[in-house]
């Protein structure tokens, strides 16, 4: 195989793949681009007249738009949070000696597996619902009112389920972080006569940090794009409490038709994505070797 | 690690652990035993955890009633569907970084990994409107391509990751063997790559069948998979929790079931290798 | 079968120029190692004579065929990996089988070829087996087998024995020495191991930085150096070096003396000196002196009773003192 015919042969073979991405990169999000300079709503065919900026002037001046910004870093930190705090606690629990350590994580990491829709629906209605719920049940138990969770707390709750969802990922990847920690360095640590709390936190934290990078800027772009959790429990109400800048944009471009300020909405919403990303590529390309 | 802990605190920690790891999943398990339940069960006060009339009845009504194996099928079809054709387009790529890299190499591997951070709700307008103009819409077709492109660069990389690991002597010594080019890939690299193509297929088949934006925005009766089909069941109609739950319990199970076997891949194929 | 020429053979990665023109011929039949320090590109010459890498420029002969511009499989050549390289999927029968098959030869051919081979390498218990379930050396073997059953017309060897344990290789050293005295074919054996090459070669070259430094028989090397390179490598423990007065005295720039032609007493010699360290293994003693001249090691046949800061004289064999000049060569 000659070298000459090899990087030929390379250039055909990536071509596919290359060009569909960019395709896939540019076309669309040009067009989203193009459309959030245009007056162009669906209701209203017809002219639909170049105008600059001033889907994004209104769009940052719609109190709607506050509103999901401040929701969307609302659900991205909480689920964050509970995750990584509970995702170290958990790859901790797990990893330690424990009998029928296989079946544990299995029942830890279904909660992944399990389609967004479902799980909030089953949310919605089995532990949520104010009537039928079982934390109504719970409620009555010590004799307090049910509480209903979705209209008074939905960002809370749609925290939650969000959360139950998105834990296991995190609890797996600390495990797998877990397991190439090097017994040596706590050997040696137990050696030099440190206890099992310094152990955590000068040996355990410092190796977890790195997945726990991870973990944070992977999620935060998931996250920034929750939809269907939403859309099932509490339709991004009441009013806009519990909207994020995707439900947002679904239903100024989906339900109001108003092409030009979801595409608006759209590119904010890239924008914010690529801050992300920019920190999530540095890391890989770190780690990787080509 | 020569000490063994006390089996004392190997019991404590166990229930611990246990206790945990069965809070956590007690929604699919609540799910699972309600399914099984009447509807009158389903809703009783105090909740019944175990003592009531076990019934099956749930799974043949969701299926009578709502077409339920058309959406499952739909669900197969797509996520089936695009995960085969990114193979596809992406055996091939993989296959030129991992055995034949270039200086750029490295590069356009980090830009296809930062394609699937676009979100995709910045191009969800283009493409609704190209799909109604095209009459896509409500369509298989549309949601086999859209998945594959979002799931495109996990498999390339994940492709990438597996190839990259076969020993270049291996390959080299199938040279000197005489094997050409056909036969190198037909007798050596295949077999040897198979185990890491199914991990990939594993992964993305979870990931496609859950998927839950275009999903939920592109399809309609027609095509709507799973996902959907159970969005549907939002607006409550009377008494329905055990449906629900049977529903959803067929809905999860196939993929519950696959994800448990998918661990590591899970880890290699969402992390992109910034944790080993 | 089996003469192999290079002729100007040059290689560059890129704008590294790795083997500068390099002429060698090995005969059929030859046992050649190649040696030197890692990274010298022993390996990369090995690899430009398989076919898996093109030379930059230069030709490369096959008994007699210009075989330049061939592909690996039509060199008629077989190479045996340092990590082995055998194909983790498939049984030994079907790994040692498969240039065969590669070859287009009948079932009842390979059968009856691989049995042979495995017969040479007392690996018929192990034909069912995959690669995973053998040891470090059975792996080897099958490796070796794998190419025995081609016939080829030259053996190359890339460090075949690294990855072994120490007792291992040198039972694998004699085995493989065995095979060469039995098939009598061409070998190419690349290591940076001087102690594999003394044993194992009809022919070392010895090679630094891209180029040969001398080519000869092991006593040849061993007795006269070309260059304070060759002198310097081969022999263990290694050769002394002295500069200075001693040297210029006897007319070369650096005296060169090995460690086992130098005399020892307690009570008079040429050179005076401490002893700073004794290894005592029973067979030999090695003695770590250090004199005016700089630190000397000098070996000893049997037990001599020697101990750490004892004074101790040392007088070389005149006859077995190297001359080197300036530039590191040898003056006759």
């Amino acid at each position: 195989m000659s070298t000459l015919h090899s990087r030929r042969a390379a250039k055909v073979m990536l071509t596919p793949s290359v060009l569909l991405l960019f395709a896939w990169m540019v076309i669309p999000l040009g067009m989203t681009l193009y459309f959030s300079t245009l007056r162009y709503n669906l209701l209203m065919p017809g002219a639909t007249p170049f105008v600059g900026l001033e889907n994004y002037y209104w769009f940052f001046n719609d109190p709607a738009f506050g509103v999901s910004v401040f929701n969307t870093l609302l659900l991205v930190g909480g689920v964050l949070t509970i995750t990584v705090i509970g995702g170290i606690l958990l790859a901790l629990l797990l990893e330690q000696p424990i009998f029928g350590k296989g079946i544990a994580r299995i029942l830890v990491i279904s909660p992944f597996f399990v389609m967004p829709t479902v799980s909030a629906l089953v949310w919605k209605n089995m532990f949520f619902n104010p009537v039928n719920g079982l934390f109504a049940y719970i409620a009555k138990l010590f004799g307090v009112p049910p509480f209903d969770f979705l209209t008074h707390a939905p960002m809370f709750s749609v925290i939650v389920i969000v959360a139950w969802q998105w834990l296991p990922f995190a609890t797996l990847i600390f495990i797998t972080s877990l397991q190439s920690l090097d017994s040596d360095q706590i050997e040696a640590s137990e050696i030099d006569g440190a206890g099992k709390l310094q152990q955590f936190i000068y040996i355990v934290i410092p190796h977890l940090t790195r997945a726990m990078t991870v973990i944070v800027l992977i999620q935060t772009i998931f996250l920034l794009g929750i939809f269907a959790e939403l859309l099932v429990t509490t339709n991004g109400g009441p009013g806009v409490a519990s909207t994020n800048l995707t439900f947002l944009v679904y239903v100024r471009s989906l339900l109001q038709f108003d092409v030009g300020a979801g595409a608006a909405g759209g590119i904010v919403a890239v924008v914010l994505a690529n801050i992300v990303a920019f920190f999530l590529i540095r890391i890989i390309g770190k780690n990787l070797e080509a | 690690m020569a000490r063994k802990k006390s089996n004392q605190y190997r019991i404590l920690i166990t229930c611990a652990a246990w206790g945990v790891a069965l809070i956590l999943s007690f929604p699919i398990i609540w799910t699972l035993l309600t399914s099984f339940k009447t509807e009158i069960d389903a809703i009783a006060s105090p909740p019944k955890l175990f003592h009531f009339n076990w019934t099956i009845e749930n799974y043949f009504i969701v299926q009578e009633r709502s077409d339920y194996f058309h959406h499952f099928w739909n669900s197969v079809i797509i996520s089936i569907g695009s995960t085969l054709l990114a193979l596809v387009i992406a055996l091939p790529a993989a296959w030129s970084m991992a055995f034949i890299p270039g200086r750029r190499t490295k590069d356009i591997l980090m830009w296809m990994l930062s394609t699937k951070m676009m979100p995709a709700v910045g191009v969800l307008i283009p493409i609704y409107l190209i799909c109604k103009d095209l009459g896509l819409l409500d369509s298989r077709l549309a949601l086999v391509v859209i998945l594959m492109l979002m799931n495109l660069p996990i498999v390339i990389w994940m492709l990438f990751t597996y190839l990259k690991e076969i020993p270049g002597e291996i390959l080299e010594a199938a040279r000197m063997d005489g094997a050409n080019l056909k036969n190198e890939i037909l007798y050596v690299l295949v077999p040897m790559a198979i185990p890491g193509i199914a991990s990939t297929l594993l992964l993305n088949v979870i990931l496609s069948w859950n998927e839950s934006f275009w999903t939920l925005n592109l399809t309609g009766a027609n095509s709507a998979p799973l996902t959907a089909f159970i969005a549907s069941y939002s607006s409550p109609e009377g008494l329905f929790y055990a449906k629900l739950s049977a529903a959803s319990i067929m809905a999860i199970a196939p993929i519950l079931i696959l994800g448990w076997f998918s661990q590591k891949q899970l880890v290699r194929g969402l992390t992109f290798g910034a944790v080993k | 079968m089996g003469k192999i020429q290079l002729q100007n053979v040059t290689k560059s990665f890129g704008d590294t120029n790795v083997i500068p023109p390099l002429n060698l011929e090995i005969n059929d039949g030859e046992f050649a190692v190649f040696v030197g320090p890692s990274g010298c590109g022993k390996s990369t010459l090995l690899r430009l004579i398989a076919g898996l890498e093109d030379t930059t420029s230069g030709h490369i002969l096959i008994d007699g065929k210009d075989a330049t511009y061939m592909s690996p499989s039509d060199r008629g050549l077989a190479m045996v990996f340092q990590s082995y390289a055998l194909y983790p999927h498939m049984t030994v029968k079907k790994n040692m089988g498969f240039p065969l098959k590669m070859a287009g030869m009948s079932p009842e051919e390979i059968e009856e070829k691989v049995s042979a081979a495995a017969n040479t390498l007392n690996l018929t218990q192990y034909l069912e087996r995959k690669p995973g379930q053998l040891s470090g050396g059975q792996r080897q073997r099958v490796a070796i087998g794998r190419a025995i059953v081609r016939q080829p017309s030259a053996f190359l060897f890339d460090e075949p024995l690294s990855n072994l344990d120490a007792a291992l290789r040198v039972t694998m050293r004699l085995e493989i020495s065995e095979l060469h005295q039995k098939l009598k074919s061409t070998m190419i054996y690349v290591t940076h191991d001087q102690v594999e090459a003394m044993t194992m070669a009809d022919k070392i070259v010895v090679f630094n930085s891209g180029v040969i430094e001398q080519v000869g028989t092991p006593v040849e090397l061993y007795r006269t150096p070309k260059n304070l390179f060759v002198a310097g490598f081969i022999g263990s423990p290694k050769m002394n070096f002295i500069q200075g007065n001693e040297a210029t005295k006897r007319g070369s720039s650096t005296l060169g003396i090995r460690p086992e032609h130098i005399d020892v007493s307690a009570t008079e010699g040429e050179w005076e000196g401490t002893v700073i360290l004794g290894e005592h293994l029973g067979s030999d003693t090695f003695f770590y002196i250090e004199t005016e001249m700089g630190a000397i090691t000098v070996r000893q046949s049997g037990e001599v009773a020697f101990k750490s800061g004892d004074k101790i004289y040392l007088t070389p064999l005149t006859n077995m003192l190297h001359h080197f000049d300036e530039q590191g060569t040898r003056i006759p």
